[in-house]
């Protein structure tokens, strides 16, 4: 098993048509997904990588039966392919688009919750690397040969530092059950929290890694579950020691503004819920095989 | 993107917040000369630069005279104000905002700013304006007051009717609190801003309320839909190195140290400082030159850390996914030869087809001290930072 995606889930790309959303349709294709469409509007009726396109989302869900759609629109009309997703019935959404206006994403999350919790679609992103459950399907940008299928879950708001980690545990031989990319972004679909709530669920996941960086209070939120409801092995690593406070580094997301928001703050409140922190980026790998050689 | 106060102001004005009187100068004779504009008695002159704490850094003087006025003016401009936020080298003064002055009964604090946890924007005030709202968390903890806005239906008017009672107003002077609150939410909200801040704003002893001081900062991602604030950019306000990297669509923060970075992915480039750290070394950048790493932005790359003259060594650390190793090692070889570096240059590759990209390295002839880890990356471009330094002082000495 795995968490949010496996073959079996029916994946529309939206933005099929452009360079950027063929090649990775291309690629997540080559990687099992099973991809049944794509939608540009003004394209209905037209063929992309050798799936139908269709005008609007509500079309493409009666004709293919997709549960799930990943967006490579660009930032000016993403947030509208999101609420797009959400109200023609899709379930997960993953949105890789960098560049999202914040007041767009205030309004994405409000639109969301005109569902009922029941049926509210899970939004992953945006700005991330997307999802992958490794050996089954991919609904994102990474490459997907230095992840070992296994049963370590990955959750990180980095794209590139979440490969470090999956190519360092490779290494050591520890495959993973899902990895998880929630953004770089101040406001996004899925928190930390959201995500071990589901890696804690998944039978398949034994332990999981999370990769946290500077800024926002969702590590902090992530440490008050890990205390009061997680069994399984917990592994952090918090980017962004060496960084000056009130400074961007890079994500929209990643700047101290708070109390809190330093990573040695994060690390300190990870380590005091029984968090295994990996001392160094480089020592992920080794950290998390040490954690779950004592778990044993 | 930040503005300045004059321009924080303007727009303010415009959504119906009362300001003070005032006007832009260039030049201490226009200083001078906006005096008699504004009229009364007693003006204030404000260094117009991105930063806070400008007061302490005696960037706003009170002038009783034409002549006072001019002086403040001449001291001022074209002076680099060091605040308590800018960093040792300052912000260049080159505009003042010359403002008529207030009899001030109280100071208070408003400020809207993007909360992540609520995800929604929330408003503070306080009735100890004044001071860095992080003062007046500490020493006030109670007098902060938080309302958060229903993204749905913006701000209401009860909301800043109970901001205002909170505050203590005189109920004669609620209705014009209402405006100004509601006025600076509609600003914010109609021009994608992500931080809205009126500190001081002011009761006069006359009874009327204004904002002595305003700052607005705009959601970088939503320019493209606000034309009208992208003109509104100081460029001059900007660390050089930074805007030429935006420019270029390259995100780079100059930190103090001596090591250059050069990495794909803004977390990789955290983790990349956080290593050079922890091996003894202190990051010169952060620099993420994006996912698509492309030999013209490693090139780009290379050229924007080699002009920072503190960086005595450089350190690549590209995970390639979809972009291939070895085109990434194509880049970095045709980036050394076209503009040699003379300080040494550790390159570690990862992902995608990296055999040949090390083989490619290996093939140019070219000084790359190749890394095939994270940690041993880290190690090596300390390690040769420290032995070109020691090299460079012998050769010091020996000339």
């Amino acid at each position: 098993m795995s968490i949010l995606l496996d073959r079996s889930t029916r994946v529309l790309v939206q933005g099929i048509t452009g360079r950027i959303g063929a090649f990775h349709t291309r690629d997540m294709l080559a990687n099992g997904t099973t991809v049944v469409g794509g939608v540009t509007p003004g394209k209905g009726g037209t063929e992309a990588e050798g799936l139908p396109v269709f005008d609007t989302m509500k079309e493409a869900v009666a004709a293919t039966d997709a549960n799930a759609s990943i967006i490579f629109v660009p930032p000016p009309f993403a947030a509208d392919s999101i609420m797009e997703a959400a109200d023609a019935g899709i379930r997960l959404c993953v949105a890789i688009t960098d560049g999202i206006p914040a007041q767009d994403m205030i309004r994405v999350k409000r639109y969301m919750r005109r569902y009922r919790a029941e049926n509210r679609m899970r939004l992953i992103g945006p700005n991330c690397a997307g999802v992958i459950s490794p050996g089954k399907a991919m609904m994102g940008i990474m490459p997907a040969h230095i992840y070992l299928p296994g049963h370590i879950g990955i959750v990180g708001r980095s794209g590139t530092l979440g490969y470090e980690a999956a190519a360092q545990m490779k290494e050591l031989g520890l495959g993973v059950s899902t990895s998880v990319g929630i953004g770089g972004d101040p406001i996004n679909g899925s928190s930390f929290r959201d995500i071990l709530e589901l890696f804690e669920a998944d039978p398949d996941t034994h332990a999981v890694v999370m990769i946290g960086e500077i800024g926002g209070p969702q590590e902090a939120e992530a440490a008050e579950y890990i205390r009061d409801h997680m069994t399984k092995p917990v592994i952090a690593y918090v980017a962004g020691l060496s960084a000056p406070k009130g400074r961007r580094m890079g994500h929209a997301g990643a700047i101290i503004s708070a109390f809190g928001e330093s990573a040695s703050e994060k690390v300190e409140i990870l380590r005091e819920v029984g968090v295994s922190i990996s001392p160094t980026p480089a020592a992920i790998g080794t950290t998390v095989a040490e954690t779950l050689a004592r778990a044993a | 993107m930040d503005i300045h106060e004059y321009q924080a102001k303007e727009i303010l004005a415009r959504f119906g917040v009362p300001v003070p009187r005032g006007a832009l100068a260039y030049s201490p004779e226009q200083a001078a000369y906006r005096t008699r504009e504004i009229g009364g008695h007693v003006w204030v002159v404000k260094a117009q630069i991105h930063s806070g704490g400008r007061g302490k850094a005696g960037g706003i003087r009170i002038c009783r005279t034409e002549d006072e006025v001019y002086e403040a003016a001449d001291a001022l401009l074209g002076q680099r104000l060091v605040t308590g936020q800018t960093g040792p080298s300052g912000r260049l003064v080159s505009r003042i905002y010359v403002e008529g002055g207030q009899h001030i009964a109280r100071e208070l604090y408003l400020g809207f700013v993007l909360d992540r946890k609520s995800e929604r924007v929330m408003v503070v005030a306080s009735a100890e304006g004044g001071m860095e709202i992080e003062e007046i968390a500490e020493t006030h903890p109670g007098s902060i007051i938080r309302v958060s806005v229903e993204p749905a239906v913006g701000m209401q008017a009860f909301q800043a009717r109970e901001i205002a009672f909170a505050l203590g107003l005189d109920a004669a002077i609620v209705p014009e609190a209402v405006q100004a609150i509601l006025g600076c939410y509609r600003a914010f909200e109609d021009l994608d801003a992500t931080m809205v801040e009126v500190n001081p704003l002011i009761v006069t002893e006359e009874g009327h309320l204004l904002a002595l001081d305003a700052k607005m900062t705009f959601d970088d991602n939503a320019l493209f839909r606000r034309p009208q604030l992208a003109e509104l950019r100081d460029k001059s306000q900007e660390d050089p190195r930074e805007t030429r990297a935006a420019d270029r669509g390259l995100s780079y923060v100059g930190l103090e140290g001596n090591i250059g970075c050069i990495v794909n992915g803004a977390g990789l480039a955290m983790a990349t400082m956080d290593m050079i750290k922890l091996a003894g070394g202190e990051p010169a950048n952060f620099l993420d030159i994006g996912g698509g790493a492309t030999p013209e932005r490693v090139a780009k790359a290379f050229r924007l850390v080699t002009s920072d003259a503190n960086v005595e060594a450089i350190l690549v650390n590209i995970f390639a996914g979809i972009n291939r190793c070895d085109w990434v090692a194509e880049g970095v070889v045709q980036a050394l030869e076209k503009t040699p570096v003379d300080v040494p240059v550790v390159v570690r590759l990862a992902g995608t087809n990296v055999e040949e990209g090390r083989r490619i390295l290996a093939r140019s002839g070219l000084p790359i001290i190749r890394a095939s880890t994270l940690a041993e990356a880290a190690e090596r471009a300390v390690t040769a930072w420290k032995n070109d330094r020691s090299h460079r002082s012998q050769k010091a000495v020996n000339a």
